[in-house]
């Protein structure tokens, strides 16, 4: 077991990443709504730096009562970030993959501790 | 520069570099040794719209050069020279090498284009790359025939001397202004043997048949050359079916695969085969989940219906066995087994050539078939170089890659 310090949670600005190195390893940090979070930067689909892309939220389809569609919109909740090379994209808050729930990316624990942020890597 | 996000957000990104943004597939070709074998891609693409002024000056017609020349005016947007290609290929932004490509640095020379497609060819692996253009896979929609044949003869120019010329490892399958059977011809013409040029391609989305007798002489030529015949796919939302999609995914998942069914069947149907047994034909950018698809339902038909396609001495289905595919955007989602028998019932041993689409959206790196769990080794470098280096006639490249010595 290995803790590899981040940094001061304070330099960590909320809605930013960072991309650390342990061996040979990428590691994607985010910051969200204050809580960390940190996975694999290897996309599952063909090895893209998965964690280097765009932060979105869900697209949804907003439906009437009676179930005829009304428009789209972003969910306010449900952020994901998407693999630059071909657009997977993956929950920020649990690593799954959107379309597939089954396609995870790996996930390493994140603690604070004295104002610091350390990954607990193998 | 500003990238838009969802609920308002905004990131910005200052610099772009292709080595960068494909370092994990730097890993992969070391990982998996591409350093050992030859690597030829067959289907890649550039940027010709950022050179557009460049293009133009090779237009021959003093008033469609005018037209096109003052369409290059920097800022001015009044002009339209090429179809409108509707559609969202970047995601919206998530696919972010699109919009960042203008960010990336390079030198004065040599040309940019080749500068950017060397930084991704020494990434991946690729030894050469079959290069074609990009807003240009929507000419053959221009209601001007006249626009194609001169835009389409500049591009050729400009490509062969000025581009191909300084750099042996890019290689391309020149573009046939298919919409005048007469300019198609003239440019296999004045274009066959030209270095660089080991083939010619139709763009696919047209409304051309492919077995009008108007044709017939361009195969002949073609075929006497020993110079393979591509069809490139690409999706024409415009297009009266594609109208009642509301999605890009909808207009580009049957689009890419629609005009190249057509033209399929058409050359299959019409006996093609028979009467050009040696033209090689290749068809990119379908993927390859529709040929076992158009293979069945041929076939099925044709049992019924001989008298349809009297021409035929062997089933549809083997006559597109003898024709030859690229991968790309190869359907890896699904059921392995239905991957595995694809592979085989169209021989891909022989019959399938590598290609990435590299820069587009959904690019293959050559992990999609080195890492297929059905193929020895020596299928994979087949695929991966070896049947396109004997379908185009290609000397297996002497000079290993920079990143490989």
């Amino acid at each position: 077991m290995t803790e590899i310090l981040i940094g001061k949670a304070a330099s960590f600005e909320d809605g930013g990443r960072r991309i650390v190195f342990h061996g040979d390893v990428e590691i994607g940090v985010f910051r969200w709504e204050g809580k960390f979070y940190a996975y694999e930067n290897l996309c599952v689909h063909q090895g893209g730096p998965a964690c280097e892309g765009l932060i979105m939220h869900q697209v949804e389809d907003v439906l009437a009562p009676d179930r005829t569609f009304i428009r789209q919109t972003f969910s306010e909740s449900d952020v994901h970030f998407v693999c630059p090379w071909h657009g997977y994209e993956y929950r920020l808050t649990t690593g799954e993959c959107v379309g597939d729930r089954r396609l995870k990316l790996r996930r390493y624990d994140v603690v604070e501790r004295g104002g610091e942020v350390f990954i607990i890597a193998e | 520069m500003e990238l838009p996000l969802s609920n308002h957000r905004r990131m910005s990104v200052d610099e772009f570099d292709t080595r960068i943004t494909l370092s994990h597939a730097a890993k992969q070709a070391r990982e998996r040794g591409y350093a050992n074998f030859p690597i030829i891609d067959v289907d890649s693409h550039h940027f010709e719209s950022e050179s557009f002024a460049e293009i133009v000056k090779y237009v021959e017609d003093p008033v469609i050069r005018q037209l096109l020349e003052a369409s290059t005016i920097a800022g001015y947007r009044g002009v339209g020279a090429l179809p409108a290609s509707l559609g969202y290929q970047d995601y919206g932004g998530r696919i972010m090498r699109e919009p960042l490509r203008r960010l990336e640095r390079t030198e004065p020379k040599p040309h940019r284009d080749i500068t950017l497609t060397r930084r991704w060819m020494d990434s991946i692996g690729i030894d050469i790359a079959i290069l074609f253009p990009t807003p240009m896979l929507h000419l053959g929609l221009h209601p001007q025939v006249e626009i194609e044949v001169a835009l389409s003869h500049a591009y050729n120019r400009w490509l062969v001397e000025h581009v191909l010329a300084q750099e042996p490892r890019i290689r391309t399958m020149l573009y046939l202004p298919f919409n005048d059977p007469a300019a198609t011809y003239r440019m296999v013409k004045e274009f066959a043997g030209r270095p660089g040029a080991v083939g010619f391609m139709v763009t696919s989305n047209r409304y051309r048949p492919v077995h009008h007798n108007d044709y017939m002489k361009t195969y002949a030529l073609l075929e006497e050359s020993n110079l393979p015949i591509a069809f490139h796919g690409a999706y024409n939302w415009n297009d009266q079916s594609m109208l009642m999609v509301n999605r890009f995914i909808s207009a580009h998942a049957l689009g890419f695969v629609w005009y190249n069914l057509v033209h399929l069947t058409n050359w299959v149907i019409n006996g093609l085969g028979e009467r050009f047994p040696k033209l090689k034909v290749l068809w990119i950018e379908s993927g390859l989940a529709w040929l076992p698809f158009i293979m069945q339902r041929l076939d099925n038909e044709y049992m019924m219906r001989t008298a349809d396609a009297p021409a035929l001495k062997r089933l549809p289905s083997d006559y597109i066995r003898d024709m030859y595919f690229t991968n790309q955007p190869m359907e890896k989602t699904g059921d392995m087994a239905l991957l595995e028998t694809t592979f085989r019932v169209i021989k891909a041993e022989t019959q399938l050539l590598y290609s990435s689409d590299y820069p587009h959206w959904d690019f293959d790196l050559p992990s999609v078939i080195y890492d297929l769990p059905f193929l020895n080794e020596t299928q994979k470098r087949a695929i991966l170089g070896g049947n396109a280096l004997r379908v185009f006639g290609m000397e297996p490249p002497k000079r290993k890659l920079a990143v490989r010595d």
